[in-house]
């Protein structure tokens, strides 16, 4: 009954799939138990690598080097920049359970919905994906980067323009709320010994972690 | 014939619950980002199979976008994180009550 979902399978197919498959679990096992949040970093990289190599797998080759690149080589190099210049690398004590119950609760709740989801992925034709669907094809001429690009510049143009206005506000919200409130970044309440040498009309990706530094010496 | 697309959307369900389940969980609100970014990578697993399976390239242009809007959430979630660090010097989820209107 489910051959058509499970598919029949070559031997590299499956030892692809079964060694990243591992090392994604094991990566996401790694984000949420470990206790020093520099290793939880660490341990997301490894899970983004084990994806691309899952998009790989199903020949989206551009995905892949995306995911890589902006995932592995921006946001957890942002995450740790910020554990750095925050100085929050010291362990946190797992066994404190501040609020009653909360783990079992947790735990009881993620169960239910995956046994959920796996009962109607099983049972339910629509959740699984029935080939009714009449989009552009996978299949073009230039392989997966040109039908990206070519969907993207079409069929998704205005949700594209849309994404580069996004970026535009986050990085002013990210400069808004890294700045000190009245005035230039270190002037208001200067801390002894702490210079800012950090131009307040920078880059979202460097602005909190400038706003933060003089912080970070005067502790 | 490559792997069928029941397997790829399973680990993503799981990878999903495991995200999940450490943002219900942990109290640093890093590692809690860290976990929206697991789930958010579920999800975009499940759009890449669902893509093959269907043969449509929309699925994976909305990979693309949930990329961007991936790298924005970060960028103003720990631009929040450095906002109240200053004023609590921890990270955790209990000192964001001071956003209470």
């Amino acid at each position: 009954m489910l051959a058509p979902l499970f598919g029949t399978t070559t031997t590299v197919d499956a030892l692809t799939f079964a060694i990243a498959a591992a090392i994604v679990l094991s990566g996401a096992i790694g984000v949420v138990v470990a206790r020093n949040p520099v290793h939880s970093a660490l341990m997301l990289v490894m899970t983004l690598f084990g994806v691309a190599v899952l998009f790989v797998e199903q020949q989206a080759n551009f995905l892949a080097a995306v995911q890589v690149i902006v995932y592995a080589g921006a946001i957890v190099v942002l995450f740790l920049f910020v554990i750095m210049f925050l100085g929050v690398d010291r362990e946190e004590s797992l066994a404190k359970e501040p609020l009653r119950l909360q783990r079992p609760l947790a735990v009881g709740l993620v169960v239910l919905g995956l046994a959920g989801l796996f009962l109607m992925g099983f049972g339910a034709h629509w959740s699984v994906g029935t080939k009714s669907v009449a989009g552009p094809s996978l299949r073009q001429p230039g392989g997966d980067v040109a039908a990206l690009g070519k969907s993207v510049f079409t069929t998704y143009l205005f949700a594209f323009e849309v994404t580069s206005a996004l970026l535009v506000i986050a990085v002013v919200g990210a400069v808004v709320l890294a700045r000190r409130p009245g005035g230039v970044l270190g002037e208001t309440d200067p801390a002894p010994g702490a210079q800012s040498t950090a131009p307040d009309t920078d880059s979202d990706v460097t602005d909190p972690e400038a706003g933060a530094d003089s912080e970070e010496v005067s502790r | 014939m490559s792997l069928g697309g029941g397997w790829y959307l399973g680990l993503a369900a799981v990878v999903f619950s495991i995200g999940a389940l450490g943002l219900l969980v942990r109290r640093n609100v890093l590692v809690m980002l860290m976990c929206v970014e697991l789930m958010l990578n579920a999800a975009n697993l499940t759009f890449v199979t669902f893509s093959r399976m269907l043969n449509d390239i929309g699925g994976q242009a909305i990979v693309f976008f949930t990329l961007v809007v991936a790298a924005a959430e970060v960028v103003v979630g720990l631009g929040i994180v450095v906002a109240i660090f200053r004023r609590r010097r921890s990270a955790t989820a209990d000192d964001f009550h001071i956003m209470r209107g």
